[in-house]
């Protein structure tokens, strides 16, 4: 068994790729997965907060290369999930001190142990961005339902396709189906039909992911969420799992508080 | 902005995108389009004659391909004069 190596980008900054891996890694994790996680942001750190790690990191991935450590003492086991590990990012160091190559020299070392290895890219399209998708298996591409973030999107899978790192899987994050009613914001079709690539998830528009990583804990550890659930679903997709997508109606108060009420919620 | 003739916003972000990606992806600027068009019906000039306000050439997407579609109506009065 060897571990199937996913890579988290997007282009744009700020559509939620860190949180789509802390989430992703998580849910495989509940699934009785051993997941790792690796920080590719040299420089701007992230991943660990966010899972709730920051005050366990001692040595981080440019230790790791510059061979200041084994790759196990910089591996942050998960407080909850005992087979799930946080590489950290360096957070001093810029982002030329890590090379395509090494990525994959350090996702091989960690294959023969793992189910999943998750790779947060950082935004953009340079060395961070490169060293990130060099390991991946697949790719999945993160977007809004908003024109700069598949503007971005677009760019970023058509250098997918020219690295031949072929087929990617879209995730449409934050997602509001009011506004999508209304006409007011892009519908998953719409994004799809101009990003000509496969889906993989749409998560929608949540409150609670704010909360979850103000505490260190992704959303999909709470069963009530729908963004949670949104993220748990994509980790079946992950798995091979044919999951149907979600109904994203959007749910009118009133209509919501009587289901509740009948305890069909 | 009046409520209710205004175009809902989404088709906007849609229509814009869709000629956006097609100019990315090909990385051709719309000023580059045009002097292309210039250019072709210039040269389709020399052997027949066409209307040139009524040529249409546009890149149009196809899934994570674009082609180059051109319509270009020939002038029939030329025939006509001739015979």
């Amino acid at each position: 068994m060897t571990a199937q190596v996913f890579t988290v980008t997007s282009g744009k900054g700020g559509v939620g790729k860190t949180t789509a891996v802390a989430n992703l890694a998580t849910a495989l994790a509940m699934d009785g997965k051993r997941v790792v996680c690796i920080d590719g942001d040299i420089g701007l750190r992230n991943l660990d907060v966010v899972m709730g790690l920051e005050n366990r990191i001692v040595y981080d991935i440019v230790d790791v290369i510059e061979g200041r450590c084994k790759l196990k003492q910089a591996m942050i086991r998960d407080k909850h999930y005992p087979e799930m590990y946080l590489i950290p990012a360096a957070q001093t160091r810029d982002k030329n001190a890590v090379s395509p190559s090494d990525m994959v020299r350090i996702c091989n070392d960690l294959k023969p142990d793992a189910d999943f290895i998750i790779i947060d890219s950082p935004a953009g399209i340079e060395r961070g961005f490169r060293n990130a998708i060099a390991a991946a298996d697949r790719v999945l591409v993160v977007t809004n339902p908003e024109v700069s973030a598949v503007r971005d999107a677009d760019r970023v899978v058509g250098i997918l396709e020219a690295e031949e790192k072929s087929n990617p899987a879209l995730i449409i994050n934050r997602l509001n189906p009011a506004l999508v009613k209304n006409n007011d914001m892009l519908s998953a079709e719409d994004v799809l039909d101009l990003l000509g690539i496969r889906l993989i998830g749409i998560v929608p528009e949540d409150e609670n992911v704010i909360i979850g990583s103000n505490r260190g804990t992704p959303i999909v550890t709470d069963a009530k969420s729908r963004a949670g659930m949104a993220f748990r679903n994509i980790a079946r997709r992950l798995q091979g799992d044919d999951v149907p997508f979600m109904d994203l109606a959007p749910q009118s108060g009133l209509w919501n508080a009587i289901q509740r009420l009948a305890g069909r919620k | 902005m009046d409520f209710f003739t205004r175009k809902r916003s989404a088709s906007s972000a849609k229509e814009r995108l869709q000629l956006v990606l097609v100019h990315d992806r090909t990385d051709l600027t719309p000023g580059q389009l045009e002097s292309l068009k210039d250019d072709l019906l210039k040269a389709i000039s020399q052997y027949i004659e066409i209307d040139p306000d009524a040529v249409r050439i546009e890149l149009e997407k196809d899934g994570r391909s674009q082609r180059l579609v051109a319509d270009i109506p020939l002038k029939s009065s030329s025939r006509h004069r001739a015979g």
